[in-house]
Protein backbone atom coordinates (compact mmCIF):
# COMPACT_ATOMS: atom_id res chain seq x y z
CA UNK A 1 0.00 0.00 0.00
CA UNK A 2 1.37 2.97 -1.07
CA UNK A 3 0.23 6.49 0.70
CA UNK A 4 1.17 9.55 -2.26
CA UNK A 5 1.08 12.61 -0.75
CA UNK A 6 2.04 16.54 -1.46
CA UNK A 7 5.31 17.73 -1.98
CA UNK A 8 4.51 21.36 -1.27
CA UNK A 9 1.91 23.35 -0.44
CA UNK A 10 -0.30 24.02 -3.51
CA UNK A 11 -3.80 24.10 -4.92
CA UNK A 12 -5.54 20.59 -6.62
CA UNK A 13 -6.00 21.99 -10.12
CA UNK A 14 -7.43 19.29 -12.06
CA UNK A 15 -8.21 15.48 -10.04
CA UNK A 16 -7.29 13.03 -13.09
CA UNK A 17 -7.74 9.35 -11.66
CA UNK A 18 -10.28 7.87 -9.71
CA UNK A 19 -11.30 6.00 -7.19
CA UNK A 20 -11.32 2.41 -8.07
CA UNK A 21 -9.29 3.11 -11.53
CA UNK A 22 -6.29 0.56 -12.35
CA UNK A 23 -3.09 2.95 -12.92
CA UNK A 24 0.33 2.07 -14.17
CA UNK A 25 3.78 3.25 -12.50
CA UNK A 26 3.88 7.03 -13.98
CA UNK A 27 0.37 7.47 -14.40
CA UNK A 28 -0.61 11.12 -13.48
CA UNK A 29 -3.36 10.85 -10.03
CA UNK A 30 -3.53 14.32 -9.87
CA UNK A 31 -2.28 17.84 -11.23
CA UNK A 32 -1.12 20.82 -8.50
CA UNK A 33 -1.03 24.27 -8.91
CA UNK A 34 1.85 26.48 -7.03
CA UNK A 35 2.69 29.96 -8.40
CA UNK A 36 1.40 29.81 -11.90
CA UNK A 37 3.55 25.74 -12.43
CA UNK A 38 1.88 22.67 -13.04
CA UNK A 39 2.57 19.69 -11.12
CA UNK A 40 1.46 16.48 -11.80
CA UNK A 41 1.74 14.14 -9.28
CA UNK A 42 1.92 10.70 -10.54
CA UNK A 43 1.83 6.14 -9.29
CA UNK A 44 4.86 5.70 -8.42
CA UNK A 45 3.84 1.77 -9.30
CA UNK A 46 1.14 -0.30 -10.31
CA UNK A 47 -1.62 -0.43 -8.42
CA UNK A 48 -5.55 0.56 -7.98
CA UNK A 49 -6.57 3.51 -6.42
CA UNK A 50 -8.46 2.72 -3.20
CA UNK A 51 -8.61 6.16 -1.88
CA UNK A 52 -8.63 9.84 -3.58
CA UNK A 53 -8.30 12.46 -0.79
CA UNK A 54 -8.41 15.57 -2.58
CA UNK A 55 -11.22 17.33 -4.77
CA UNK A 56 -10.40 20.12 -7.16
CA UNK A 57 -10.00 23.56 -5.62
CA UNK A 58 -8.43 22.20 -2.36
CA UNK A 59 -5.35 23.60 -1.18
CA UNK A 60 -3.28 20.82 0.26
CA UNK A 61 -0.14 21.90 2.71
CA UNK A 62 2.99 19.70 2.44
CA UNK A 63 2.78 16.06 3.76
CA UNK A 64 -1.30 16.40 3.32
CA UNK A 65 -2.35 12.69 1.43
CA UNK A 66 -3.59 13.08 -1.99
CA UNK A 67 -4.10 9.28 -2.76
CA UNK A 68 -3.78 5.62 -1.38
CA UNK A 69 -2.66 3.10 -3.93
CA UNK A 70 -3.00 -1.20 -3.21
CA UNK B 1 -1.24 66.26 -10.87
CA UNK B 2 -3.14 63.26 -9.38
CA UNK B 3 -4.46 63.55 -5.72
CA UNK B 4 -4.66 59.62 -4.76
CA UNK B 5 -3.56 56.66 -6.48
CA UNK B 6 -5.03 52.75 -5.88
CA UNK B 7 -2.58 50.40 -6.68
CA UNK B 8 -4.34 47.31 -7.85
CA UNK B 9 -1.24 44.93 -7.43
CA UNK B 10 0.43 43.48 -4.67
CA UNK B 11 4.08 42.16 -3.63
CA UNK B 12 7.35 44.47 -4.88
CA UNK B 13 5.69 46.36 -7.33
CA UNK B 14 2.51 47.49 -4.98
CA UNK B 15 5.28 48.82 -2.94
CA UNK B 16 7.46 50.22 -5.73
CA UNK B 17 4.50 52.73 -6.78
CA UNK B 18 3.38 53.35 -3.33
CA UNK B 19 6.98 54.44 -2.78
CA UNK B 20 6.99 56.74 -5.78
CA UNK B 21 3.39 57.85 -5.49
CA UNK B 22 4.13 58.97 -1.96
CA UNK B 23 7.30 60.54 -2.49
CA UNK B 24 5.15 63.14 -5.21
CA UNK B 25 2.84 63.74 -2.43
CA UNK B 26 -0.24 61.21 -3.71
CA UNK B 27 -1.78 60.04 -1.44
CA UNK B 28 -1.08 56.11 -1.71
CA UNK B 29 -3.96 52.93 -1.20
CA UNK B 30 -3.39 49.20 -1.39
CA UNK B 31 -5.63 46.55 -1.61
CA UNK B 32 -4.77 43.24 -0.24
CA UNK B 33 -6.20 39.36 -0.09
CA UNK B 34 -6.49 37.70 2.93
CA UNK B 35 -3.07 36.10 1.92
CA UNK B 36 -1.36 39.23 1.83
CA UNK B 37 -1.93 41.06 4.69
CA UNK B 38 1.57 41.10 6.68
CA UNK B 39 3.19 41.92 3.31
CA UNK B 40 5.02 45.38 3.60
CA UNK B 41 3.31 47.26 1.22
CA UNK B 42 -0.05 46.95 3.21
CA UNK B 43 1.39 49.13 5.83
CA UNK B 44 3.51 51.21 3.78
CA UNK B 45 0.46 52.43 1.35
CA UNK B 46 -1.99 55.54 3.53
CA UNK B 47 -5.00 53.55 3.40
CA UNK B 48 -5.39 49.50 2.98
CA UNK B 49 -8.60 47.43 1.62
CA UNK B 50 -9.48 44.01 1.91
CA UNK B 51 -10.58 42.89 -1.10
CA UNK B 52 -11.26 38.90 -1.21
CA UNK B 53 -10.17 35.48 -0.73
CA UNK B 54 -6.55 34.37 -1.52
CA UNK B 55 -6.64 32.95 -5.03
CA UNK B 56 -6.45 36.01 -7.25
CA UNK B 57 -9.95 35.51 -9.27
CA UNK B 58 -11.11 36.35 -5.86
CA UNK B 59 -9.46 39.38 -4.93
CA UNK B 60 -6.69 41.00 -7.84
CA UNK B 61 -8.44 39.72 -10.99
CA UNK B 62 -11.97 40.80 -9.17
CA UNK B 63 -12.25 43.92 -11.28
CA UNK B 64 -15.59 44.94 -9.18
CA UNK B 65 -13.73 44.45 -5.83
CA UNK B 66 -11.07 46.70 -7.02
CA UNK B 67 -13.39 49.40 -8.49
CA UNK B 68 -15.54 49.03 -5.30
CA UNK B 69 -12.09 49.93 -2.74
CA UNK B 70 -11.52 52.82 -4.96
CA UNK B 71 -14.53 54.37 -4.65
CA UNK B 72 -14.56 53.42 -0.80
CA UNK B 73 -11.56 55.49 -0.61
CA UNK B 74 -12.27 58.57 -3.40
CA UNK B 75 -9.10 57.05 -4.87
CA UNK B 76 -8.61 59.26 -8.21
CA UNK B 77 -6.64 56.79 -10.16
CA UNK B 78 -5.90 53.17 -10.53
CA UNK B 79 -2.20 52.01 -11.40
CA UNK B 80 -2.42 48.10 -12.19
CA UNK B 81 1.15 47.29 -12.18
CA UNK B 82 2.16 44.64 -14.18
CA UNK B 83 0.14 41.13 -14.61
CA UNK B 84 -3.12 40.68 -13.11
CA UNK B 85 -5.34 43.61 -14.56
CA UNK B 86 -2.75 45.62 -16.17
CA UNK B 87 -3.29 44.67 -20.06
CA UNK B 88 -6.91 44.15 -19.52
CA UNK B 89 -9.01 46.81 -21.79
CA UNK B 90 -12.45 46.07 -20.58
CA UNK B 91 -10.72 47.20 -16.92
CA UNK B 92 -9.24 50.34 -18.01
CA UNK B 93 -12.29 51.50 -19.73
CA UNK B 94 -14.45 50.84 -16.77
CA UNK B 95 -11.84 52.66 -14.22
CA UNK B 96 -12.19 55.66 -16.94
CA UNK B 97 -15.89 55.15 -17.51
CA UNK B 98 -16.16 55.02 -13.51
CA UNK B 99 -14.24 58.91 -13.64
CA UNK B 100 -11.38 57.96 -12.62
CA UNK B 101 -7.68 58.36 -14.26
CA UNK B 102 -5.98 54.82 -15.78
CA UNK B 103 -2.21 54.98 -14.54
CA UNK B 104 -1.60 52.99 -18.09
CA UNK B 105 -2.31 53.54 -21.81
CA UNK B 106 -5.51 54.59 -24.01
CA UNK B 107 -7.69 50.66 -23.75
CA UNK B 108 -7.79 51.02 -27.59
CA UNK B 109 -4.08 50.92 -27.09
CA UNK B 110 -3.97 48.15 -25.45
CA UNK B 111 -6.94 45.89 -27.18
CA UNK B 112 -4.70 46.56 -30.25
CA UNK B 113 -1.49 45.40 -29.02
CA UNK B 114 -3.30 42.30 -26.32
CA UNK B 115 -3.89 39.73 -29.19
CA UNK B 116 -0.48 38.50 -30.19
CA UNK B 117 -1.52 37.79 -33.46
CA UNK B 118 -3.22 41.10 -34.38
CA UNK B 119 -0.01 43.22 -32.64
CA UNK B 120 1.87 41.21 -35.26
CA UNK B 121 0.07 42.08 -38.16
CA UNK B 122 -0.51 45.70 -37.13
CA UNK B 123 3.29 46.24 -36.52
CA UNK B 124 4.47 45.13 -40.08
CA UNK B 125 1.49 47.09 -41.59
CA UNK B 126 3.74 50.02 -39.47
CA UNK B 127 7.05 49.06 -40.99
CA UNK B 128 8.19 47.17 -37.83
CA UNK B 129 10.02 43.97 -39.08
CA UNK B 130 8.05 40.85 -37.77
CA UNK B 131 8.89 37.30 -37.25
CA UNK B 132 7.54 34.56 -39.38
CA UNK B 133 4.13 33.50 -38.61
CA UNK B 134 0.40 32.84 -38.51
CA UNK B 135 -1.82 36.10 -39.18
CA UNK B 136 -4.87 34.36 -37.70
CA UNK B 137 -5.62 31.92 -34.74
CA UNK B 138 -4.79 28.25 -35.37
CA UNK B 139 -8.12 26.61 -33.90
CA UNK B 140 -6.83 22.73 -34.44
CA UNK B 141 -3.61 20.48 -34.79
CA UNK B 142 -4.61 19.77 -38.70
CA UNK B 143 -4.26 23.87 -39.51
CA UNK B 144 -1.71 23.79 -36.57
CA UNK B 145 0.63 21.10 -38.95
CA UNK B 146 -0.46 23.00 -42.51
CA UNK B 147 0.84 26.38 -40.75
CA UNK B 148 4.02 24.62 -39.49
CA UNK B 149 4.64 23.71 -42.84
CA UNK B 150 4.10 26.75 -44.13
CA UNK B 151 6.61 28.61 -41.74
CA UNK B 152 9.23 25.95 -41.49
CA UNK B 153 10.28 24.12 -38.33
CA UNK B 154 11.52 24.90 -36.02
CA UNK B 155 8.38 26.27 -34.59
CA UNK B 156 7.10 28.28 -31.17
CA UNK B 157 3.67 27.89 -30.24
CA UNK B 158 2.15 30.25 -28.44
CA UNK B 159 -0.98 31.54 -26.98
CA UNK B 160 -1.83 34.28 -28.24
CA UNK B 161 -3.93 36.30 -25.56
CA UNK B 162 -0.77 35.17 -23.36
CA UNK B 163 2.06 36.61 -21.36
CA UNK B 164 4.80 35.51 -18.60
CA UNK B 165 6.01 33.03 -20.71
CA UNK B 166 2.88 30.85 -20.37
CA UNK B 167 1.97 28.17 -22.97
CA UNK B 168 4.52 28.84 -24.98
CA UNK B 169 6.80 25.66 -26.24
CA UNK B 170 8.97 24.88 -29.22
CA UNK B 171 8.72 22.31 -31.51
CA UNK B 172 11.41 20.79 -34.10
CA UNK B 173 8.75 19.13 -35.95
CA UNK B 174 5.59 17.27 -37.09
CA UNK B 175 5.63 14.92 -34.36
CA UNK B 176 6.31 17.82 -31.38
CA UNK B 177 4.08 19.98 -32.70
CA UNK B 178 0.78 17.66 -32.69
CA UNK B 179 2.01 16.22 -28.92
CA UNK B 180 2.19 20.00 -27.81
CA UNK B 181 -0.72 21.47 -29.29
CA UNK B 182 -3.51 20.32 -27.15
CA UNK B 183 -1.33 21.39 -23.81
CA UNK B 184 -0.61 24.66 -25.43
CA UNK B 185 -4.52 25.51 -26.15
CA UNK B 186 -5.58 23.94 -22.52
CA UNK B 187 -3.04 26.44 -21.01
CA UNK B 188 -4.38 29.06 -23.02
CA UNK B 189 -7.61 28.88 -21.86
CA UNK B 190 -6.38 27.91 -18.52
CA UNK B 191 -4.72 30.97 -17.89
CA UNK B 192 -5.60 33.61 -20.14
CA UNK B 193 -9.43 32.70 -20.55
CA UNK B 194 -8.66 32.43 -24.61
CA UNK B 195 -7.37 29.18 -26.17
CA UNK B 196 -6.57 31.16 -29.55
CA UNK B 197 -3.00 29.69 -30.72
CA UNK B 198 -0.37 31.46 -32.39
CA UNK B 199 2.65 30.16 -34.24
CA UNK B 200 5.96 31.69 -35.15
CA UNK B 201 9.06 30.69 -36.70
CA UNK B 202 11.64 29.73 -33.64
CA UNK B 203 14.63 31.85 -34.21
CA UNK B 204 17.78 29.15 -32.84
CA UNK B 205 20.15 30.66 -30.36
CA UNK B 206 18.12 34.20 -30.37
CA UNK B 207 18.63 36.94 -27.70
CA UNK B 208 15.45 38.44 -26.44
CA UNK B 209 16.12 42.23 -26.33
CA UNK B 210 13.98 44.68 -25.34
CA UNK B 211 13.22 48.33 -25.74
CA UNK B 212 11.43 50.79 -22.87
CA UNK B 213 9.23 53.30 -24.31
CA UNK B 214 7.42 56.57 -23.07
CA UNK B 215 4.75 57.89 -24.83
CA UNK B 216 4.18 61.60 -24.10
CA UNK B 217 0.88 63.59 -23.91
CA UNK B 218 2.14 65.71 -26.51
CA UNK B 219 2.09 62.63 -28.57
CA UNK B 220 5.77 61.67 -28.80
CA UNK B 221 7.25 58.55 -28.03
CA UNK B 222 10.39 58.38 -26.06
CA UNK B 223 12.89 55.04 -26.33
CA UNK B 224 15.20 55.12 -22.58
CA UNK B 225 17.41 51.70 -24.28
CA UNK B 226 17.11 48.75 -24.51
CA UNK B 227 17.20 45.64 -22.09
CA UNK B 228 18.70 41.91 -22.80
CA UNK B 229 16.30 39.47 -21.26
CA UNK B 230 17.95 36.14 -22.53
CA UNK B 231 18.33 34.32 -19.27
CA UNK B 232 14.79 32.59 -18.73
CA UNK B 233 13.68 29.36 -17.83
CA UNK B 234 10.52 27.91 -18.34
CA UNK B 235 9.99 30.88 -21.24
CA UNK B 236 10.29 33.57 -17.90
CA UNK B 237 13.01 35.97 -17.22
CA UNK B 238 15.22 35.33 -14.28
CA UNK B 239 18.07 37.60 -15.10
CA UNK B 240 17.99 40.95 -17.38
CA UNK B 241 20.86 43.82 -18.47
CA UNK B 242 21.31 46.84 -19.97
CA UNK B 243 22.83 47.74 -21.89
CA UNK B 244 22.66 44.42 -23.85
CA UNK B 245 25.80 43.25 -24.60
CA UNK B 246 24.73 41.34 -28.04
CA UNK B 247 23.69 44.46 -29.46
CA UNK B 248 25.90 47.01 -31.90
CA UNK B 249 25.63 50.73 -31.62
CA UNK B 250 23.92 50.28 -35.32
CA UNK B 251 22.13 47.55 -34.27
CA UNK B 252 20.50 49.89 -31.11
CA UNK B 253 19.68 52.60 -33.45
CA UNK B 254 17.64 50.85 -35.65
CA UNK B 255 15.95 48.90 -32.79
CA UNK B 256 15.09 51.85 -30.49
CA UNK B 257 13.38 53.67 -34.23
CA UNK B 258 11.59 50.47 -34.31
CA UNK B 259 10.13 50.76 -31.39
CA UNK B 260 9.24 54.28 -31.44
CA UNK B 261 7.19 53.82 -35.17
CA UNK B 262 5.40 51.15 -33.06
CA UNK B 263 4.68 53.18 -29.94
CA UNK B 264 3.57 55.95 -32.61
CA UNK B 265 1.27 53.55 -34.47
CA UNK B 266 -0.82 52.96 -31.90
CA UNK B 267 -0.65 56.03 -30.27
CA UNK B 268 0.53 54.98 -26.80
CA UNK B 269 1.00 56.95 -24.06
CA UNK B 270 2.91 56.22 -20.78
CA UNK B 271 5.20 53.00 -19.73
CA UNK B 272 5.08 50.43 -22.28
CA UNK B 273 7.74 48.02 -23.58
CA UNK B 274 8.90 46.32 -27.02
CA UNK B 275 10.07 43.23 -27.11
CA UNK B 276 12.47 41.50 -29.99
CA UNK B 277 14.21 38.87 -31.00
CA UNK B 278 17.71 39.43 -32.37
CA UNK B 279 19.52 37.33 -34.18
CA UNK B 280 23.40 38.20 -33.31
CA UNK B 281 24.52 36.15 -35.86
CA UNK B 282 22.99 38.69 -38.70
CA UNK B 283 22.18 41.37 -35.51
CA UNK B 284 18.87 41.74 -37.13
CA UNK B 285 15.80 41.39 -35.29
CA UNK B 286 12.21 41.34 -35.01
CA UNK B 287 9.21 42.50 -33.12
CA UNK B 288 7.36 39.62 -30.83
CA UNK B 289 5.22 41.75 -28.96
CA UNK B 290 4.27 44.67 -27.23
CA UNK B 291 3.61 45.37 -23.51
CA UNK B 292 1.33 47.73 -22.86
CA UNK B 293 2.33 48.19 -19.06
CA UNK B 294 5.38 48.86 -16.53
CA UNK B 295 7.81 45.43 -16.73
CA UNK B 296 9.27 43.61 -13.78
CA UNK B 297 12.53 44.66 -15.17
CA UNK B 298 12.05 48.45 -15.34
CA UNK B 299 14.58 49.44 -12.67
CA UNK B 300 17.54 48.79 -14.97
CA UNK B 301 16.65 51.16 -17.23
CA UNK B 302 15.95 53.39 -14.29
CA UNK B 303 19.72 52.98 -12.73
CA UNK B 304 21.17 53.78 -16.22
CA UNK B 305 18.81 56.82 -17.11
CA UNK B 306 18.38 58.63 -13.43
CA UNK B 307 14.46 58.32 -14.60
CA UNK B 308 12.13 57.32 -12.10
CA UNK B 309 9.84 55.33 -14.92
CA UNK B 310 6.58 55.46 -12.04
CA UNK B 311 6.63 58.86 -11.61
CA UNK B 312 6.67 59.85 -15.30
CA UNK B 313 3.51 57.32 -15.53
CA UNK B 314 1.73 59.27 -12.78
CA UNK B 315 2.88 62.76 -14.50
CA UNK B 316 2.05 61.28 -17.53
CA UNK B 317 -1.66 59.85 -16.14
CA UNK B 318 -2.05 63.31 -14.57
CA UNK B 319 -2.30 65.29 -17.80
CA UNK B 320 0.95 66.61 -17.55
CA UNK B 321 4.81 66.64 -18.73
CA UNK B 322 7.52 64.43 -17.55
CA UNK B 323 9.78 65.63 -15.16
CA UNK B 324 12.99 65.29 -17.24
CA UNK B 325 13.75 67.29 -20.73
CA UNK B 326 13.18 64.16 -23.77
CA UNK B 327 16.29 65.52 -25.78
CA UNK B 328 18.53 65.43 -22.21
CA UNK B 329 18.42 61.06 -21.75
CA UNK B 330 22.13 59.66 -21.34
CA UNK B 331 22.39 56.02 -20.37
CA UNK B 332 25.35 55.81 -18.13
CA UNK B 333 26.98 52.69 -16.79
CA UNK B 334 25.49 49.31 -17.00
CA UNK B 335 23.18 47.82 -14.58
CA UNK B 336 21.33 44.23 -14.18
CA UNK B 337 18.76 42.83 -12.52
CA UNK B 338 18.56 39.42 -10.84
CA UNK B 339 15.07 38.30 -10.15
CA UNK B 340 14.53 35.81 -6.71
CA UNK B 341 12.25 33.43 -6.54
CA UNK B 342 10.74 31.37 -3.97
CA UNK B 343 11.81 27.93 -5.70
CA UNK B 344 15.01 25.57 -5.47
CA UNK B 345 17.91 26.50 -7.55
CA UNK B 346 18.20 23.27 -9.29
CA UNK B 347 15.09 22.56 -10.47
CA UNK B 348 13.16 25.78 -10.63
CA UNK B 349 10.13 24.15 -8.41
CA UNK B 350 8.03 26.51 -6.32
CA UNK B 351 8.77 26.27 -2.99
CA UNK B 352 6.34 28.02 -0.67
CA UNK B 353 6.58 28.51 2.79
CA UNK B 354 6.61 31.22 5.76
CA UNK B 355 10.23 33.61 5.69
CA UNK B 356 12.42 33.38 8.92
CA UNK B 357 15.02 35.01 8.06
CA UNK B 358 15.48 37.83 5.12
CA UNK B 359 18.54 39.88 5.17
CA UNK B 360 19.36 42.03 2.40
CA UNK B 361 22.55 43.42 0.70
CA UNK B 362 23.55 47.31 0.30
CA UNK B 363 26.04 48.85 -1.17
CA UNK B 364 27.09 51.16 -3.82
CA UNK B 365 25.52 50.81 -7.03
CA UNK B 366 22.88 48.08 -5.05
CA UNK B 367 19.22 48.41 -5.16
CA UNK B 368 16.63 45.95 -3.56
CA UNK B 369 12.99 45.98 -4.36
CA UNK B 370 11.56 43.42 -2.19
CA UNK B 371 8.25 42.18 -1.85
CA UNK B 372 8.45 40.19 1.45
CA UNK B 373 10.06 40.48 4.87
CA UNK B 374 11.16 37.99 7.74
CA UNK B 375 7.48 36.40 9.22
CA UNK B 376 5.73 36.83 6.08
CA UNK B 377 4.03 33.52 4.64
CA UNK B 378 4.82 33.19 1.00
CA UNK B 379 1.35 31.33 -0.20
CA UNK B 380 1.12 29.16 -3.70
CA UNK B 381 -1.48 31.39 -5.18
CA UNK B 382 1.29 33.91 -6.69
CA UNK B 383 4.05 34.41 -8.93
CA UNK B 384 7.52 33.24 -6.96
CA UNK B 385 8.91 36.72 -6.81
CA UNK B 386 10.09 37.87 -3.92
CA UNK B 387 12.30 40.33 -4.72
CA UNK B 388 14.42 42.23 -7.36
CA UNK B 389 17.85 42.34 -6.85
CA UNK B 390 19.46 45.21 -9.17
CA UNK B 391 23.01 46.72 -9.14
CA UNK B 392 24.50 49.39 -10.91
CA UNK B 393 28.00 49.85 -12.16
CA UNK B 394 30.26 52.15 -14.11
CA UNK B 395 31.12 49.22 -16.48
CA UNK B 396 29.43 45.64 -17.14
CA UNK B 397 32.13 43.98 -15.05
CA UNK B 398 31.51 46.45 -12.10
CA UNK B 399 27.78 45.84 -12.76
CA UNK B 400 28.60 42.01 -12.13
CA UNK B 401 31.37 42.17 -9.81
CA UNK B 402 28.81 43.89 -7.33
CA UNK B 403 25.98 41.45 -7.90
CA UNK B 404 28.08 38.64 -7.14
CA UNK B 405 28.80 39.94 -3.67
CA UNK B 406 25.35 41.33 -3.51
CA UNK B 407 24.23 37.46 -4.02
CA UNK B 408 26.43 36.87 -1.35
CA UNK B 409 25.21 38.80 1.18
CA UNK B 410 20.99 38.46 0.61
CA UNK B 411 19.87 35.96 3.70
CA UNK B 412 16.34 34.30 2.75
CA UNK B 413 15.28 31.16 5.21
CA UNK B 414 12.21 29.52 4.94
CA UNK B 415 11.44 29.09 1.53
CA UNK B 416 13.70 27.70 -0.96
CA UNK B 417 15.08 30.39 -3.29
CA UNK B 418 17.16 30.71 -6.44
CA UNK B 419 19.76 32.63 -4.90
CA UNK B 420 22.46 30.08 -5.63
CA UNK B 421 21.44 29.84 -9.16
CA UNK B 422 22.30 33.68 -9.41
CA UNK B 423 25.75 32.67 -7.85
CA UNK B 424 26.21 30.63 -10.67
CA UNK B 425 24.85 32.17 -13.85
CA UNK B 426 27.31 35.62 -12.70
CA UNK B 427 30.37 32.82 -12.11
CA UNK B 428 29.93 31.12 -15.52
CA UNK B 429 32.00 31.84 -18.50
CA UNK B 430 29.22 32.47 -20.92
CA UNK B 431 27.43 34.99 -18.88
CA UNK B 432 30.40 36.98 -17.98
CA UNK B 433 31.47 36.69 -21.74
CA UNK B 434 28.13 38.58 -22.54
CA UNK B 435 27.86 35.79 -25.04
CA UNK B 436 24.69 34.07 -24.51
CA UNK B 437 21.92 33.34 -25.55
CA UNK B 438 18.18 32.36 -24.35
CA UNK B 439 19.39 28.67 -24.22
CA UNK B 440 22.40 29.74 -21.47
CA UNK B 441 19.90 28.33 -18.08
CA UNK B 442 19.60 25.22 -20.18
CA UNK B 443 23.14 24.92 -20.77
CA UNK B 444 24.06 25.59 -17.39
CA UNK B 445 21.47 22.35 -16.03
CA UNK B 446 22.61 20.61 -19.25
Amino acid sequence: MTEVRAEMVANVWQVVASEGDSVADGDTLVILESMKMEIPVMAEGAGTVTKLAVAEGDVVQEGDLIAVIE
Amino acid sequence: MIESVLVANRGEIARRVIRTARQMGIRAIAVYSEADGGLPYVREADEAVLIGAAPAARSYLDARAVLGAARHTGAAAIHPGYGFLAENAEFAAEVIDAGLTWVGPPPAAIEQVGDKINARNFMEQAGVPVAVGSREPVTDVAAAIAEARRIGYPVMIKAAAGGGGIGMSATANEAELRAGFETARSRAERFFGNADILLERFIERARHVEVQILGLNDSRVLALGERDCSVQRRHQKIAEETPSPGVTPELRARMLAAAIRAGEAVGYRGAGTVECLVDPERQDFVFLEMNARIQVEHPITEMVTGIDLVEQQLLIAGGGDVSFAPSSVRNAGHAVELRVYAEDPRRFLPSPGVITEWAEPSGPGVRVDAGYESGNEVTPFYDPLLAKLCVHGASRAEALRRARAAVDDFRISGPRTNLEFHAELLDSDEFASGRYDTSVVARLRS
